[in-house]
């Protein structure tokens, strides 16, 4: 493994604690067998903490870095590095969120969010407390014993969420999770998950293309582009937590989805949206 | 943060008055509709037979087949119970052969690309074709009838079991990858409750199919032995020209498919019932 020092130290120039790097992805390519490069030379740290975006057009490989991380895709070439976690005992740190909810039809919510601990071999009788504090937590105690197909898009997507947090990881990945929910479920759920991420002290990777959700989330959005994938641009969202409706609505606010649009455009290129 | 869209209350009626009373006619239309045309069907059978003065050795009527069926109900009943037998245990046999060499092809690839070819040319060779080969080599005249019966049956319970354990969503596998579930753990909790649909309905069809496979082969075998089923009944009755009790041992056949189906679909609803889009009702 590659654990470069001046890598960890790069981004820290004035931050007042020292960012600790959770982890780092070294120089990944990414190739498929049918010859696609998604991804190209991709260099990223993410630090203990922070709640950073992948944004991009699709194809730009942001589903693929957050795969790679979660250990569910291989690499071509490079290194994912866990600056001070022995390589395996990470792992079983990260959560991750599809896009779906990916809940299990045949099972109620509660075993749909038991199920992390019961692949772990822990009893039900003992992860009973744990799993009743993850559906707290989403406000759903109250459906433990529905089938999800009783649930809302929303819903759904909050089990999913509860699933995740139910063993504790320190790191959750999260793959555009509410790119198929209406506007209001979305804004809902992104304040669910701010919450969520300043309660247990979180660090999220949140993959989106969708600039004005990464703004309001993050502080920290990776800009990336396509064909092949890379990162363009970072930018640190300036902006104080707790953040609300005030921030959505505040001057700052447009003025940092407008940098970053701007940012987003240029990763087009004009070939791909002109012809 | 409470945004439920389903409400725990029972006080409300799911239904209104309006949508309970076309519930409870669209449930009695269900039963009634074919009912009536039954009793419409055997009418008019029968009068055409009376009317046109038909010998019952060439058509006979509704009523004369079940005078026969009940006459004759000691000697068919024993033939029926002997096909059921058959049928059941051929099905059985299928289930087990079935699932078993499926979890096999589904687990090892190269299990399944060894023998996959095999199980398709027993499938796509008619059975009736085989049945006298299976006959000449197997002493036991049950064995050789079970045989054939389970051949017909084993294959849509193999093939919906190998699409089954394969179908298991994308996402999930990898949710079982990231969290480092064993091999055993992926199988009893992501493929086999996956699998269940398509099982399901391979039951459904296997279950039709074992009977055909039986009859089929009592046919080829003749009637032979003491214990014959249905179809040896239907042969030697046809020998004899007794053209009711043709007929009669031809409704007892239909009777074991119809019971195998219900209790198939039975089966398919009490397992998939809750959970799954082909066993739900949608509500408007």
């Amino acid at each position: 493994m590659i654990i470069s020092s001046d890598l960890a130290t790069a981004g820290s120039a004035s931050a007042t604690p020292t960012p600790s790097p959770l982890v780092q992805l070294v120089k990944v390519n990414k190739r498929y067998s049918n010859g696609t490069v998604a991804l190209r030379d991709l260099s990223l740290s993410v630090n203990r903490g922070q709640f950073v975006s992948l944004l991009g057009p699709s194809g730009c490989g942001k589903s693929t870095a957050l795969r790679m991380m979660a250990g569910l895709l291989s690499l071509s070439s490079g290194d994912i590095a866990w600056p001070d976690s022995a390589g395996a005992a990470a792992k079983r740190d990260i959560s991750f969120v599809f896009q779906e909810p990916t809940l299990m039809p045949w099972a109620r919510v509660f075993d749909n969010v038991y199920l992390p601990l019961r692949i772990a071999g822990i009893s039900r009788e003992r992860a009973a407390a744990d799993v009743n504090d993850a559906l707290a937590l989403v406000g759903l105690s109250k459906f433990a014993d529905v089938f999800p197909r009783e649930l809302s898009g929303g819903m759904k997507m909050r089990v999913s969420i509860a699933r995740a947090m139910v063993t504790r990881p320190r790191l959750l990945l999260m793959d555009e999770p509410f790119a198929a929910l209406d506007e209001m479920t979305r804004a809902k759920l992104n304040d669910d998950v701010l919450r969520l991420w300043r309660e247990r002290d979180l660090t999220i990777v949140f993959v989106t293309h969708n600039v004005w959700e990464a703004v309001y989330l993050s502080n920290r959005v990776v800009v990336m582009a396509a064909r092949p994938g890379r990162v363009v641009d970072d930018i640190a969202i300036e902006a104080p937590y707790p953040r609300s409706a005030d921030f959505r609505t505040s001057a700052s606010y447009a003025a940092q989805c407008e940098r970053v649009s701007r940012s987003l455009q240029n990763t087009l290129g004009h070939a791909d949206i002109d012809h | 943060m409470q945004t439920s869209t389903i409400d725990l209350d029972a006080t409300i009626p799911a239904l209104n008055e309006a949508e309970q009373k076309r519930e409870r006619r669209e449930r009695k239309l269900t039963i009634l509709a074919p009912l009536l045309v039954l009793v419409v069907a055997l009418t008019a059978w029968e009068l055409f037979v009376r009317i046109n003065k038909i010998p019952p050795y060439i058509l006979p009527g509704p009523i004369l087949v079940v005078q026969t069926l009940w006459n004759s109900w000691p000697s068919l009943a024993t033939s029926l119970m002997f096909t059921a037998k058959l049928t059941l245990s051929a099905l059985a046999l299928a289930v087990i052969g079935g699932v078993g060499l499926g979890t096999l092809f589904a687990l090892s690839r190269i299990v399944e690309v060894s023998l996959f070819p095999y199980a398709v040319v027993l499938q796509v060779t008619p059975i009736i074709a085989v049945a006298p080969l299976i006959l000449i080599y197997v002493d036991s005249t049950m064995a050789a009838l079970l045989i054939c019966a389970w051949i017909v049956a084993f294959f849509p319970i193999l093939s919906s079991t190998v699409i089954g354990l394969r179908s298991a969503d994308h996402n999930l596998r990898d949710l079982f990858t990231l969290y480092e579930a064993s091999a055993w753990q992926r199988f009893a909790l992501l493929l086999m409750p996956s699998a269940l649909p398509y099982f399901m309905s391979g039951l459904k069809v296997a279950g039709g199919l074992a009977l055909i496979g039986a009859v089929v082969a009592e046919f080829v075998a003749g009637a032979a032995g003491k214990e014959t089923g249905l179809a040896s009944r239907i042969f030697e009755a046809s020998f004899r020209s007794e053209i009711p009790l043709m007929f009669a041992a031809l409704l007892l056949v239909s009777m074991c498919g119809i019971v195998i189906f219900i209790v198939t679909s039975w089966i398919s609803h009490k397992v998939l019932g809750h959970w799954h889009e082909s066993e739900l009702k949608r509500e408007r």
